[in-house]
């Protein structure tokens, strides 16, 4: 199962937990189940057509999914995902 | 050696020193673009000069203006002693968590600070400068975010000087802020030589700042979207404060004295040439260590430094 890291302005919506063990055999599904799981992130990871938000940038194991398979990206059990928001810098 | 009439004509042309003694894998070579030369210090000084005489030309600074940008420090930098040189006046939007040095050289090119909360990051100093700026339409905001010049800084400087160096370059490696260095650089390597890989870095700020209220205060660069960043990449990875740490430290061994941002780029390259077999990488040094003296990353104990950076904004 992989561990998802969550950036603190999606903490409360997952009872304050800054990791959860999600499920899924790829990024889009980890997406889904945790929108389904904590109901409070319904809608705030993707949008209506099931891709991923704007603003969202999915890393796996520090690698931005986007440009892995995207939510196609495929998970092992030692994954780790981590979801920040887009920041910028300069 | 040159006379040069200016210390701006200093900017640009910044040598590439070869630092693969630091590279995991003897096939591959390691190259670093030094832009902490630059006079302002850092790779800012380009994009922050094309922006402001693309500005003169166009008519929009004229003597005496008073220019307003939001910038995490380097950008401001550059700025305010550009403005210094040419005579223009400056307020810069600095996010209150920089390090002491960032703030200290504004005064000394004699840049206005304007603070904003540390806890909503660069996001939120350019929030309040566009809001300013917005404010005061007599001030020119030359927004470094979707200034077409500063991508074009890099287009027409960076990337040209890197491929005049390096045409045997197999994989660009570069910090990711306002994406101007990047895309500037990426697309001109590609129209040269398709198959170079361009790689991005990124801190993980959104860990370090606190203060958004809901995903929608995330920020993509209009230069970014501009530029199709996302077909123009083809790799994208955060780099987490420690390991940052540990290569900005381990450039000292070949003697480049860099900031924390140019250590998770040499973490990056690191792992770049442990993927293939054989190729030339060029990274950015985007600037010098000065700046970081204060947050002891030399000299203190890793875990403080470590613990001192999270809190920090270096990007």
């Amino acid at each position: 199962m992989p561990d998802v890291r969550l950036p603190t302005v999606l903490r409360s919506h997952a009872g304050g937990a800054s990791v959860v063990e999600a499920e899924g055999e790829t990024v889009g599904d980890v997406l889904a189940w945790l929108e389904s799981t904590f109901p409070g992130l319904a809608g705030q990871l993707r949008n209506t057509d099931g891709t991923a938000h704007r603003f969202v940038n999915v890393y796996v194991n520090d690698d931005d999914a986007r440009y892995l398979d995207g939510l196609d990206t495929k998970l092992t059990g030692t994954d780790e995902i981590s979801i920040l928001p887009a920041v910028a810098g300069g | 050696m040159a006379i040069y009439a200016s210390a701006l004509d200093l900017i640009g042309n910044t040598p590439l020193v070869d630092i693969s003694s630091l590279s995991p894998n003897p096939g591959v070579r390691i190259l670093a673009k030094m832009e902490g030369q630059n006079p302002g210090g850092s790779v800012k000084d380009r994009a922050s000069l094309a922006m402001i005489e693309e500005a003169e030309k166009d008519g929009r600074l004229t003597p005496g203006a008073t220019l307003i940008e939001s910038s995490s420090g380097n950008t401001g930098i550059a700025l305010a002693m550009i403005c210094r040189v040419k005579g223009y006046r400056i307020k810069v939007v600095l996010p209150d968590n920089v390090s002491v040095e960032r703030r200290q050289l504004l005064e000394v090119w004699g840049a206005e600070i304007i603070p904003s909360p540390g806890s909503e990051g660069s996001n939120g100093a350019m929030r309040r400068a566009i809001a300013l700026a917005g404010e005061h339409p007599e001030w020119v905001f030359l927004h470094q975010y979707s200034n077409e010049a500063n991508a074009r800084a890099h287009y027409e400087g960076t990337g040209p000087e890197i491929w005049r160096d390096c045409p045997e370059i197999t994989h660009f490696i570069a910090g990711l802020g306002t994406s101007g260095t990047l895309m500037g650089v990426g697309r001109y390597l590609k129209e040269q030589k398709p198959e170079v890989q361009v790689w991005a870095i990124e801190p993980p700020v959104g860990e370090m700042v606190d203060g958004l209220k809901n995903l929608d205060e995330g920020y993509i660069p209009e230069l970014f979207t501009a530029n199709n960043g996302f077909d123009l990449l083809d790799r994208k990875m955060i780099v987490r404060p420690r390991e940052s740490i540990e290569w900005t430290r381990k450039l000292i061994e070949v003697g480049v004295f860099a900031g924390i941002s140019s250590g998770a780029i040499q973490a990056a390259a690191v792992k770049a040439a442990n993927l293939i077999d054989e190729g030339t990488i060029v990274t950015i040094v985007c600037d010098g260590g000065w700046k970081y003296l204060s947050a002891g990353v030399w000299t203190d104990d890793l875990d403080t430094v470590e613990a001192r950076a999270k809190a920090t904004i270096y990007f």
